[in-house]
């Protein structure tokens, strides 16, 4: 019995021991979007593209897409850039939102490395930024054709990202509204 | 060589001391305050250990001016503390709200505080008692001498 007490401060240290080490190894860039399973923010912006009309929420109803957030100042965007062309050619759709940028850079941007956009949306101020819950680009949301925000993901979208975390759910997104 | 050291490390004090330098205007000082308190306990979602006060990231710079829109609004802490929470999630608290998830974050230090105090008590009892029993191990002054007596005795008899 009373070995048994005196192990129980080593017992406690080992427990303790294994949480420590485990949270070494914890991912804790990536937060849970707060916003998932919310309804896509209003918002009423312009395009990027010129001569075109304001963009609200409502347009990206009607077919499940990715919400892509970035930015001509931002590195990990042009990494990330090529991966959503080859996935608008696959007939991905993604939208994209211009955050806090140049809408004269933005433009040369989607010229010079081609746009795999369907709307452009053009957020130079950061509030539909802000309302997303967005803290640094790239973010991607995937959002049901009810404008459902079902997904957030942080960081460079490559090809294993894409296999792994979004087209899994992309698709599931896809039968479900087909059905 | 400790001088050049004093040297690097004010140096590097300096840096930190610099972080987040914005003005803003406040109708009344106890708005000031209230921004001052709110940026405190919000903390960054980007970088993750500061608070938005603290940090001179461009997101922590967006939601300082965010707070000092509202507060020129006249929202209460609460309604800017839950506006900060649905975009950005609990994580954004330094303060977390009590709930289910939170509860072991409010309960555990006071849990723990507890058992050690238990612990101490038990263990001081234990040995009071130990101690009273060793007392009463030993032989009172009559008990000593008879025990003489009889040692005496049997020396005798041998």
């Amino acid at each position: 019995m009373r070995r048994g007490l005196l192990l129980l401060p080593l017992a406690i240290f080992l427990l303790m021991l294994v949480f420590l080490f485990k949270g070494l190894f914890l991912d804790n860039e990536d937060l849970p979007s707060a916003l998932i399973g919310s309804p896509f923010p209003a918002f009423s912006l312009p395009s990027v593209e010129e001569g075109e009309g304001m963009i609200t929420a409502a347009d990206l109803k009607g077919r499940p897409a990715l919400v892509n957030v970035w930015g001509t100042w931002c590195v990990a965007c042009r990494v990330e850039h090529p991966v959503l062309n080859q996935l608008a050619e696959q007939g991905v759709i993604i939208h994209g939102v211009n955050y806090k940028d140049d809408t004269a850079e933005a433009r040369q941007w989607l010229e010079d490395f081609h746009d795999p956009y369907q709307l452009n949306i053009s957020d130079t101020e950061g509030r539909l930024g802000l309302d997303l819950g967005v803290y640094g680009a790239p973010e991607t949301f995937l959002i049901d054709a009810e404008g459902i925000i079902r997904y957030k993901f942080i960081g460079v979208v490559d090809e294993r990202v894409w296999a792994s975390e979004l087209a899994p759910r992309y698709q599931a997104l896809l039968d479900g509204a087909d059905q | 060589m400790i001088r050049a050291m004093f040297l690097m490390l004010s140096l590097l004090l300096i840096g930190a001391a610099h972080a987040a330098i914005d003005t803003y205007d406040f109708q009344t000082e106890e708005q000031r305050q209230r921004f001052y308190e709110l940026s405190g306990e919000l903390r960054c979602p980007k970088c993750q250990n500061q608070n938005i006060a603290d940090s001179n990231s461009p997101i922590a710079t967006d939601l300082r001016r965010e707070i000092h829109r509202m507060l020129n609004e006249g929202q209460s802490n609460d309604e800017i503390v839950d506006f900060m929470v649905m975009r950005y999630g609990d994580f954004v608290r330094y303060k977390p709200a009590l709930t289910a998830q939170t509860a072991v974050l409010w309960f555990a230090p006071a849990f723990f505080l507890l058992a050690g105090l238990l612990v101490l008590v038990i263990m001081l009892r234990r040995r009071q008692r130990a101690q009273h029993a060793s007392r009463e191990n030993h032989l009172s002054v009559d008990e000593q001498q008879r025990l003489r007596t009889l040692l005496e005795k049997k020396n005798t008899d041998d």
